[in-house]
């Protein structure tokens, strides 16, 4: 009898730190943000705790903030693209590897993750100067006159965001690749399919739920990337996640940084929570 | 399965040199000789390795950095195999939403929690303390322990543990001696990850780091805002040969394919 009661209590028992932890240092943070961003700020008085829509009103009405929380958009989009390009047939080509090589190539999209992000956008950030190796190749061989602007501009950091999200989506093809019948391939080449068929026809359905949550992976990380942003895009190219941290750093209105960051966290919430819900009606059999 | 193409390898040779260029490049730098960033065309020169001891506050964030790691994953662990054991085992109201809550890290974008923590953080007082730093690194790389541990938890069968309870051991040995040799490689793997996490973060710390605790990839950060210079190269390079034996250290011991690929399933 005892042993029943304490087996029901068991589990609080066991989550109870965890759950005070994150209670303490999670949900009460959060929830401060979010009332911060409904105070009053003035560059003389700091922050005042009167309720005020001035920072909402602010975010909603000034074109700045609006080209700000474009831009971070279009540059998550872009990414995304570009790591749904790259990771989808290399994933394909690392999955048809012999194992040896497998693992070693493994290293190379593993390795980037653990090293710091900031040395690896230094490490674009020397390719895509304007004396880098990037255009001082190009112009060797000819196909540019003056060199091109990738510091500062989208492109640049399209280009850093993309080397460092990429792994995220070959690991999470590669694991519905590893799910498929490699027979099933075979079977679709003796009945005659050319490669194009079976690609479009037999794997591409198959991995399509694999590319879906990678994609929503690279796209919450690029939409919230800090780094990258900072380094590449500098002062002048401000995305949401630089944008509050200078609101926070550099021009102490606290209030105004709290509502771009609820801003930033609402949308990719809605964006996550929606496009799962999609991806799990639409591919409801795929999953089970 | 037929085998790679012309065409597929050279798609794989090119993405190769993209993944390693940058790092490759920083690693290249880091051997000029030049005061100034270029290719080490006179030779390698290890001049800027040496400088980096001239600059005590590179190595001082390096130690700030691995103590913060150490300490903020081992508090991740011991509240996430608790955590795991009760996840794997039981049916219990609210499952499903404290799951979710500890696996919430992984979603809220990190710079909203960094203004979350610097802003609780100044109104309790703590704010720009090596403590702030240790509970908001455990909060961050919890997702990654508990992932671990929970994936070695839903494996073992109970009734070894049963056996040893019958046997008259109390629930401690039991736990001791039985649960936790099981469940020890997702541990120990556990531990790593989010070791490495809380290592590399960058954009939460950066909010949170008060100039007497900041960390290494904060002080790389504002040393890349003021400039760029072949000493940041030179850093950047040792932090890279760093990662790589690591890596190398963790795919002999636990094969890579194990902690990444097959990890995410419970």
């Amino acid at each position: 009898m005892s042993l029943a009661v304490s087996e029901r209590n068991a589990p609080f028992w066991l989550t109870g730190p965890a759950l005070l932890v994150f209670l303490g240092l999670v949900i009460i943070p959060l929830g401060m943000t979010v009332l911060l961003s409904f105070y009053d700020w003035g560059q003389y008085k700091g922050i005042v705790p009167d309720f005020t829509l001035k920072n909402w009103r602010e975010i909603a009405t000034d074109s700045y903030f609006f080209e700000i929380f474009l831009r971070t958009f279009r540059i998550a989009i872009l990414v995304t693209l570009a790591s749904v390009l790259i990771g989808v047939p290399e994933a394909y080509i690392l999955n048809r590897m012999s194992p040896g090589w497998r693992s070693a190539f493994l290293l190379v999209v593993i390795g980037p993750l653990l090293v710091s992000v900031v040395a690896r956008t230094l490490g674009w950030a020397l390719l895509l100067g304007s004396t880098g190796l990037v255009n001082q190749g190009l112009m060797a061989l000819g196909l540019i006159a003056t060199p091109l602007e990738f510091m500062f501009t989208e492109t640049g950091v399209v280009i850093a965001l993309t080397h460092v999200l990429t792994p995220f989506m070959i690991l999470s093809v590669w694991a519905s690749l590893q799910r498929l019948d490699p027979q099933i391939e075979n079977a679709a080449m003796s009945l005659g399919a050319g490669w194009w068929t079976i690609w479009t026809r037999v794997i591409l359905p198959q991995i399509v739920p694999g590319i879906l949550s990678g994609g929503i992976i690279v796209f919450a990380l690029a939409a919230s990337a800090f780094a990258s942003p900072a380094i590449i895009g500098g002062r002048r190219l401000k995305v949401a996640a630089t944008l509050a941290y200078d609101e926070f750093l550099n021009t102490l209105n606290w209030p105004l940084g709290a509502a771009v960051a609820t801003l930033l966290l609402v949308a990719l919430v809605a964006i996550i929570v929606g496009s799962n819900r999609l991806i799990e009606r639409r591919y409801a059999q795929v999953f089970e | 399965m037929r085998k790679n193409g012309p065409l597929a390898l050279f798609f794989h040779a090119l993405f190769v040199v993209f993944m390693l260029a940058p790092l490759v490049i920083v690693c290249v730098v880091a051997f000029t000789p030049e005061g100034y960033l270029s290719l080490p065309t006179r030779g390698p020169s290890l001049r800027w390795f040496k400088a980096i001891f001239a600059y005590p506050e590179f190595l001082r964030a390096f130690y700030a950095s691995l103590w913060l790691a150490a300490l903020s994953s081992t508090l991740a662990i011991l509240l996430s195999v608790p955590a795991a054991l009760a996840i794997a085992r039981y049916r219990f109201p609210g499952r499903e939403a404290i799951t979710a809550l500890f696996m919430s890290p992984l979603m809220v974008p990190h710079v909203v929690l960094g203004i979350a923590f610097l802003r609780f953080f100044s109104q309790i007082g703590i704010s720009g303390t090596f403590t702030g730093l240790v509970l908001s690194h455990v909060i961050v790389i919890m997702p990654f322990a508990l992932r671990l541990v929970l994936a070695a938890s839903y494996g073992i069968d109970r009734r070894i543990e049963h056996a040893a309870i019958s046997l008259g051991a109390d629930t401690i040995t039991a736990f001791r001696r039985v649960t936790l040799p099981l469940i020890l490689p997702g541990v120990v793997s556990g531990w790593l990850l989010a070791a490495i996490n809380s290592f590399d973060e960058v954009t939460m710390t950066v909010f949170i780091a008060s100039p007497a605790t900041v960390t290494l990839p904060v002080r790389m950060f504002l040393y890349i805002q003021d400039n760029i210079d072949p000493l940041i190269a030179a850093v950047s390079a040792c932090l890279i040969a760093l990662t790589a034996g690591l890596l190398l250290a963790l795919d002999r011991l636990y094969g890579l394919d194990r902690l990444f690929v097959g990890s995410g399933k419970g």
